[in-house]
């Protein structure tokens, strides 16, 4: 069995920055393997383990700078990558979900899967909509915010993780896509020998062309027109001074608010 | 072509808060472009919920009944087929969890722009869609150069459509192929609470992140004994295996509004905020002046929580 894992390098932002245009200024930008992804590689990671006949293949959409990214995926058991990157994407605005769908999909067609696994969202831009898109345009059946996964031959026995403390428990046919919610494992740390395998791994990187796409594969009916910090609301009271006087007002407006009266 | 198609969220036989607050948005847009407002409601009673549903501003109510609970194939064709009988401008789904279970993949079935997790939307020439990214962090106005479009609707954000309505409601003529079905949904179950019940509490400390290691936990424990108060989290806590599921407060976890809500190292995140915005009074430590936890927050402390704890347990010991 096959298994592909869509990997993405999100940005995260400093607690203080800019905006540039329409783009947070690049100095207060931290590039991190996407949180949700790292949980959808050890899922498929563990089913590797449990079962020889699993293959792992990671996908990822990004520059030459996501290969390090890649890395820590394939030190942390992935077997080998792919990696799309081309000047038109360089150049594209927002790579919607419709975008990204047809390039996995030209990657599905190439990989043959029998299983794909994405993270929910990415934290970045957080559409949390490409796993289930993929699915419809494969013709895969899909379950999204899993948090709990069996396979077992041709049928996903699963938990989809729902508002308010409530899972739903459900069987999905194979094959499948699955959006992998955070918590369903506990991602491993990559090792130090782990590390070294992964520099002689496989990283496969195609052009739109190499995936039998072209510049239109890529177009997207929706552009950002502006960014901006969204206006706080707050009237909060800020307590001002060293730890020992913060906490003295703390203690003071809990106390009032009668925590710890006897 | 101008009208708008509105689809509900029930679950457990009652419709969920976004389904009104869908009512609120479709018909804001619809006023914009000049339609009706159409809302479908696909499973369980949907005769009751349509009744409900019938609120002012709704021009029609289609339902599909078939099957008592969600199920997103069954969602997906209702959906699709609505869609090209009614030919809607714009379809708007709620951004809950089962709403990303299906709007994609309609999305793609149609060849419609996605836009997800609205927050705010206006219709000019084009329509626009405010989303949030980065965590909260930055707002992004987005255009969609299409006659059409889907947009999922985060709870919460429009105020619920109120008054009776006088909308037609029918039955819809949708046939939904059962060999189509891919997915069976067996039952539910709800996450034990364990040994502590945190919607019970009067007095809450929550732990987030910031706490950075599973042993500075301790720091958090020593807190809430001298405050006679109970240990909640935020969700990365409970994902690492640190807390017991039972104990993390928000959209996925426990909705809880005690008197006091001390939330340590916890920036804030719309999900955390949907489970304890109801709290009497909301204080935050957090080294992030910025964090959205101080927009809801009525006292806050803008510094280092390893510095202001062990000083706010000697305060009450």
């Amino acid at each position: 069995m096959k298994v592909l894992v869509t990997v993405k390098e999100v940005a995260e932002v400093e607690d203080d920055f800019e905006i540039d245009g329409l783009e947070v200024a690049e100095q207060y930008l931290e590039y991190d393997l996407n949180e949700w992804d790292d949980y959808a590689v050890e899922e498929a990671v563990q089913m590797a383990e449990a079962d020889d006949d699993v293959e792992v293949v990671s996908v990822t959409i990004g520059p030459e700078r996501a290969e390090e990214t890649i890395r820590m995926a394939l030190a942390k058991g992935v077997d080998r990558a792919v990696r799309v990157w081309d000047d038109a994407l360089e150049d594209a605005g927002l790579l919607d979900v419709a975008a990204k769908t047809r390039i996995l999909q030209a990657v599905v067609e190439e990989e043959a899967p029998d299983l794909v696994l994405t993270g929910v969202q990415a934290a970045d831009d957080a559409f949390g909509a490409t796993g289930v898109s993929l699915a419809n345009a494969i013709d895969f059946q899909w379950a999204a915010v899993v948090n709990a996964l069996d396979v077992e031959g041709d049928v996903a026995r699963l938990r989809r993780e729902l508002e308010g403390g409530i899972e739903e428990v459900t069987e999905v046919d194979l094959p499948a896509v699955f959006t992998i919610q955070t918590g369903i494992n506990e991602p491993r740390y990559a090792s130090l020998r782990g590390i070294r395998q992964a520099q002689r791994k496989e990283i496969a990187t195609y052009d739109l062309a190499g995936l039998g796409l072209d510049g239109d594969a890529v177009a997207s009916d929706l552009e950002v027109t502006d960014m901006y910090e969204p206006e706080s609301e707050s009237d909060v009271t800020i307590f001002e001074g060293d730890a020992d006087e913060t906490a003295a007002s703390l203690a003071e407006t809990l106390r009032d608010q009668g925590v710890g009266a006897e | 072509m101008s009208d708008v198609l509105a689809v509900a969220d029930h679950r457990k036989g009652a419709l969920r808060d976004v389904s009104y607050e869908l009512l609120t948005a479709g018909r804001e847009l619809a006023d914009a472009t000049g339609g009706d407002l159409h809302v479908a409601v696909v499973s369980g009673d949907v005769d009751g919920f349509a009744d409900s549903l019938n609120r002012e501003g709704v021009d029609a109510i289609h339902t599909v009944d078939y099957g008592e609970e969600f199920n997103h194939d069954v969602y997906f064709q209702a959906t699709t087929a609505l869609a090209d009988s009614l030919d809607p401008q714009f379809l708007l789904l709620p951004n809950s969890v089962n709403g990303l279970d299906y709007a994609p993949a309609v999305a793609d079935e149609l060849d419609l722009p996605l836009v997800t997790d609205a927050v705010g939307m206006s219709f000019g020439d084009e329509l626009t869609v405010v989303r949030e990214m980065y965590g909260s962090k930055v707002e992004t106005a987005i255009d969609v150069h299409a006659d059409r479009a889907i947009v999922t609707v985060r709870g919460a954000e429009w105020p619920p459509a109120e008054g009776a309505g006088d909308a037609e409601i029918s039955a819809a003529d949708v046939a939904i192929d059962e060999d189509a079905v891919g997915s069976r949904v067996t039952g539910f179950e709800e996450v034990a609470g364990g040994d502590v019940d945190i919607t019970q509490a009067d007095v809450l400390v929550s732990v987030g992140r910031g706490i950075e290691e599973e042993e500075n936990l301790e720091l958090i424990f020593d807190l809430a004994e001298a405050m006679d108060a109970t240990v909640s989290a935020s969700r990365p806590i409970v994902d690492n295996g640190w807390l017991e599921k039972g104990r993390q407060v928000g959209q996925s976890g426990k909705v809880v509004t005690p008197d006091v809500y001390l939330a340590v190292g916890i920036s804030g995140a719309v999900q955390h905020v949907a489970g304890m915005k109801g709290s009497d009074t909301i204080i935050a430590i957090n080294t992030d002046p910025n964090a959205p936890i101080f927009d809801i927050a009525d006292y806050g402390v803008v510094g280092d929580l390893f510095e202001v704890v062990p000083e706010l347990v000697e305060q009450f010991e």
